[in-house]
């Protein structure tokens, strides 16, 4: 049985606090291979590809005579970033250079009946994980250990733990933010949209952005098109209850009533339909179902979504119409953070449908068919055969999800009755979930519930302050990670190598992996001392060489299949039941679900209270970069946005430090700065994700600004694929604040 | 040669890319900067509109700046930049408020710093750190004496506008609306 868990905030006893005798540095680091190989020393620039979001831009890291990092700019061959990186890329530096990064291993400890972390050798960590796992997998079985991690690390952590017999590896990622937008477009497509997204925007005639802040969220590539978009003159249509800066770009803005997006999109489905501004002979060829999907939009005219919707019928056709007459080279944005109101799914599968009607999946300025390499897989041994998996928590349901849960990993950590393995620990790998998941109090009531916790990172988040061992991974400058091979329009290979050596006693990921397989006995599963000696095997199998990467950073590569889209006349076969776009999905409806999307209203927020909406800074990356110098330099607090009415109905001014409190009584742990602003509707607050850390270590950013998840209490799961609704909060304000001094 | 650069706002999204990558390309201390964001909306919701800036000195061709520096550290360079010779400042700070666009500031080092073009670069026929940073390619660097230069024709092009004309600066920094 576990020991109940302290948050620990603050305190670390040094070697002074309990002396171990030995220093920090060990054994161990005479392993450390670039110790002997140091070839980036005398380059004056190192290739990279960025780590601080899933973009993954590759780059060039500059430095200084003195050998410090100087700069971080685009590689102008590289098609996520065409040469230019976004500024929390530009502000990479910062990721290297925060004092407050870990520094050291840790180990929980108790001294005086009180909670605490002591400094602890590699080896004493390591070897720590490995006695507590081993023990974990005796008792439970080692399906019991799961990992979550969201970055290059997963790959390591992730062999290690298939290597051990569990195969339950996630990411908030899905279930937290893009998952339902994948299984509504495979519903209907047979395929998901990946990333980086397949959208031709840089080509589109029109682009349709619904709850999409695209040059807030600073998807670098996507702002790049946007903006090549805003120059070709095509048309912006953009859906949102707040005025976003690309409504501010737009032709067209839609201030919604939030939670009503399914009526919006079912309504434009009908007219273009009703209209005849579908595409007919693509509708024809490739789909299945229209009739079906007419019949089941008859009714649902502009005139009853604007009851639902409050946007004009007028609007609403001419935004059809738009479309229609863009068409095939129109997007219908699939979004990426997606995870609102239970029912997304079926909302994605909406605008999955609305692109096929339009044709343009598949067609130039609409989805384009990209491509990627797959690295050459070296040689080790197979893994054991796994009798568990997460869904064995739950028999029956979201059986569409086509990834790991990380809020069922989970919920499925809480013990109940009727289930006969509960998580018992976690690895958590760069996510720090205390600010990821949903519903606070569950994570804490999960993490209460482990033998152990290990977090791996580079700063101490939240989630170190929960876990029994930490250990400090160095910074993406600093290390070798695996080849990025994401899908593009052409398929590329970019290398990431150290800049600099490790700052402390940090460590890559890979070898912190490696050294604890070794412990575990899975050394045969790491047969690559080190990651240079991979790179260079599975790069010469490819025609390259760890030398020419470390010249080039980026290589492009031929494309081996079909075209960018289809051919005129085309004979597609689509991943599908019926081989067919399936407007009306045969899978859902095998599965119970609405065949095609119905809209359902939701709750609304009662009065006094104004529905919590969240969403991304431009320079920011969730709550990743919160502490980061630069970054924080240019946004160091996040604020309340609130209508003018409502802010004098409150009585609430500019600047003014409020609490928020949401409809389950949960308030918001620091005050946070109102913004009075015509930007957002009156039934609705916002407010940027990533702000307000508890965490005292993280000096810059410690008590800044309010956290959102603090007030996400209450969470609409999507029945088809587990995807965690956020949206449906609603909060009121307290006005009366103790300023801590 | 007359450098000037221009901004088009319907493409900005604000990001602030541009003062990251002038802090890093320039050392700017952490805390200071050469270049920022400012943002305006109008209107009332849902009739709104707004202008996104990426702002900095403005190289003016009347510079109260050069015109008020008492050891002549701030002078015109070649193209008409405006720049500040660090070892001559005094740090007397009248450069600062002469300054319509508080574009200056006081540097921890002792003496007044701002934007330079990123001169280094443009000698070196690299566009400024800015410019070459910007995700949205929304900024224009080159000489307005060359009619064929990327700047001159974008400003044939479009409608501009430039800061507080009525100060009389005469700015070379032009933003296209």
């Amino acid at each position: 049985m576990a020991s109940r868990r302290e948050f620990i905030r603050v305190s670390t006893l040094g070697a002074g606090g309990i002396s171990l005798g030995i220093p920090a540095f060990t054994s161990l680091a005479k392993t450390f291979s670039q110790e002997d190989s140091p070839v980036f020393k005398s380059m004056r620039r190192t290739p990279t590809y960025c780590e601080v979001c899933f973009w993954k831009c590759a780059g060039w890291i500059y430095k200084k005579d003195n050998g410090d990092v100087w700069k971080i700019i685009g590689n102008d061959d590289d098609l996520h970033s065409n040469g230019r990186f976004c500024p929390r890329g530009t502000g990479g530096v910062g990721m290297y250079n925060d004092e407050d990064r870990l520094k050291t291993p840790m180990i929980r400890t108790e001294v005086d009946g009180k909670q605490t972390f002591r400094e602890a050798s590699w080896d004493e960590a390591l070897g720590f994980i490995a006695t507590k796992l081993e023990a974990i997998a005796k008792e439970h079985g080692p399906e019991c250990i799961a990992l979550f991690s969201h970055g290059s690390g997963g790959k390591y952590f992730g062999n290690l733990l298939k290597a051990y017999g569990s195969n339950n590896i996630t990411a908030p990622s899905y279930a937290q933010c893009r998952g339902p937008r994948e299984v509504g477009f495979i519903a209907t497509f047979g395929e998901g949209v990946e990333s980086p997204e397949r959208t031709d925007i840089r080509d589109t005639r029109c682009l349709v952005l619904i709850g999409s802040h695209i040059g807030e969220n600073m998807h670098n590539g996507q702002v790049q098109e946007m903006s090549d978009a805003i120059d070709k003159g095509a048309t912006i249509i953009t859906v949102d209850p707040r005025y976003s800066t690309a409504a501010s770009k737009s032709k067209f803005w839609l201030p919604i009533k939030p939670a009503t997006d399914l009526a919006l999109l079912l309504a434009w489905i009908h007219v273009i339909i009703e209209e005849g501004y579908y595409d007919k002979e693509y509708v024809e060829k490739y789909t299945f179902g229209f009739e079906y999907l007419k019949d089941h939009v008859k009714n649902m005219t502009p005139e009853w979504a604007y009851g639902i919707t409050t946007l004009e019928p007028q609007l609403i056709r001419e935004t059809a119409r738009a479309m229609g007459s863009a068409s095939p080279a129109v997007i219908v944005h699939p979004g990426r953070h997606v995870t609102w109101y239970g029912d997304d799914t079926q909302r994605l599968r909406a605008v999955a449908i609305l692109n096929a009607l339009l044709g343009s999946w598949g067609r130039r300025g609409g989805f384009y068919r990209p491509e990627k390499v797959s690295m050459p897989a070296y040689p080790h041994p197979e893994y054991p055969k796994i009798s568990r998996t997460w869904r064995d928590a739950f028999p029956g349901k979201y059986e569409l999800a086509d990834l790991a849960l990380a809020s069922g990993i989970c919920d499925a950590t809480i013990p109940v009755a009727e289930r006969d393995c509960s998580f018992k620990a976690w690895i958590v790998n760069g996510t720090n979930l205390i600010e990821t998941l949903p519903n606070q109090d569950n994570t804490l009531q999960a993490i209460n519930n482990l033998d152990l916790l290990v977090a791996i990172d580079t700063m101490p988040m939240e989630i170190t302050g929960w876990a029994d061992v930490i250990l400090p991974e160095c910074t993406y400058l600093e290390r070798y990670d695996l080849i990025r091979t994401s899908p593009h329009r052409e398929p590329q290979i970019a290398l990431r190598m150290p800049a600099v050596s490790p700052k402390y006693d940090s460590k890559p990921g890979y070898w912190i992996a490696r050294e604890l397989a070794k412990k575990m006995g899975l050394a045969d599963h790491f047969p690559h001392e080190n990651l240079e000696d991979l790179l260079d095997w599975q790069l010469k199998k490819m025609g390259s060489s760890l030398e020419e990467m470390q010249r080039i950073g980026v290589k492009t590569m031929a494309r081996e299949y079909d075209d960018l889209y289809f051919a005129p006349g085309e004979e597609i076969e689509f991943y599908t039941n019926t081989g067919k776009i399936e407007l009306y999905s045969t899978e859902l409806e095998a599965k119970g679900f609405d065949p095609m999307p119905v809209y359902t209203p939701h709750e609304e927020p009662p009065d006094g209270y104004y529905r919590l909406i969240y969403g991304r800074a431009p320079m920011h990356t969730f709550s990743r970069t919160s502490n980061n110098p630069n970054l924080t330099d240019l946004m160091e607090e996040n604020a309340v946005w609130i209508n003018p009415k409502v802010a004098r109905e409150w009585g609430l001014e500019n600047d003014q430090y409020i609490h928020l409190i949401n409809q389950d009584g949960k308030k918001t742990q620091f005050p946070i700065k109102v913004r009075v602003t015509e930007r957002i509707r009156w039934d609705s607050v916002y407010m940027v994700h990533g702000f307000g850390h508890d965490q005292k270590k993280l000096k810059r950013c410690y008590g800044k600004g309010a956290s959102d998840t603090n007030l996400i209490s209450k969470v609409h799961i999507d029945p088809i694929m587990g995807g965690t609704g956020m949206r449906g909060n609603f909060v009121s304000f307290i006005t009366e604040v103790e300023v801590e001094s | 040669m007359r450098y000037a650069m221009a901004i088009d706002t319907k493409k900005c999204v604000g990001c602030s890319d541009c003062v990251v990558a002038c802090q890093t390309e320039n050392n700017v201390p952490i805390g200071f900067c050469r270049d920022w964001i400012v943002e305006v909306t109008d209107g009332t919701y849902p009739q709104l509109e707004m202008e996104i800036r990426s702002e900095r000195c403005n190289h003016c061709d009347n510079s109260p700046c050069v015109r008020c520096c008492p050891t002549g550290a701030s002078h015109y360079g070649d193209g008409g930049i405006v720049l500040v010779t660090p070892n001559k400042c005094i740090g007397c700070g009248a450069c600062i408020v002469s300054c319509p666009y508080d574009a200056r500031y006081s540097h921890p080092d002792g003496y007044v710093d701002k934007c330079t073009f990123c001169i280094h670069r443009v000698e070196k026929g690299l566009s400024p750190a800015c410019v070459a940073a910007c995700p949205t390619k929304c900024m224009y660097f080159g000489d307005l004496d060359d009619p064929k230069s990327e700047v001159s024709l974008v400003l044939k092009k479009r409608k501009s506008k430039t800061l507080i004309p009525e100060a009389g600066t005469k700015p070379q920094v032009y933003y296209l609306i």
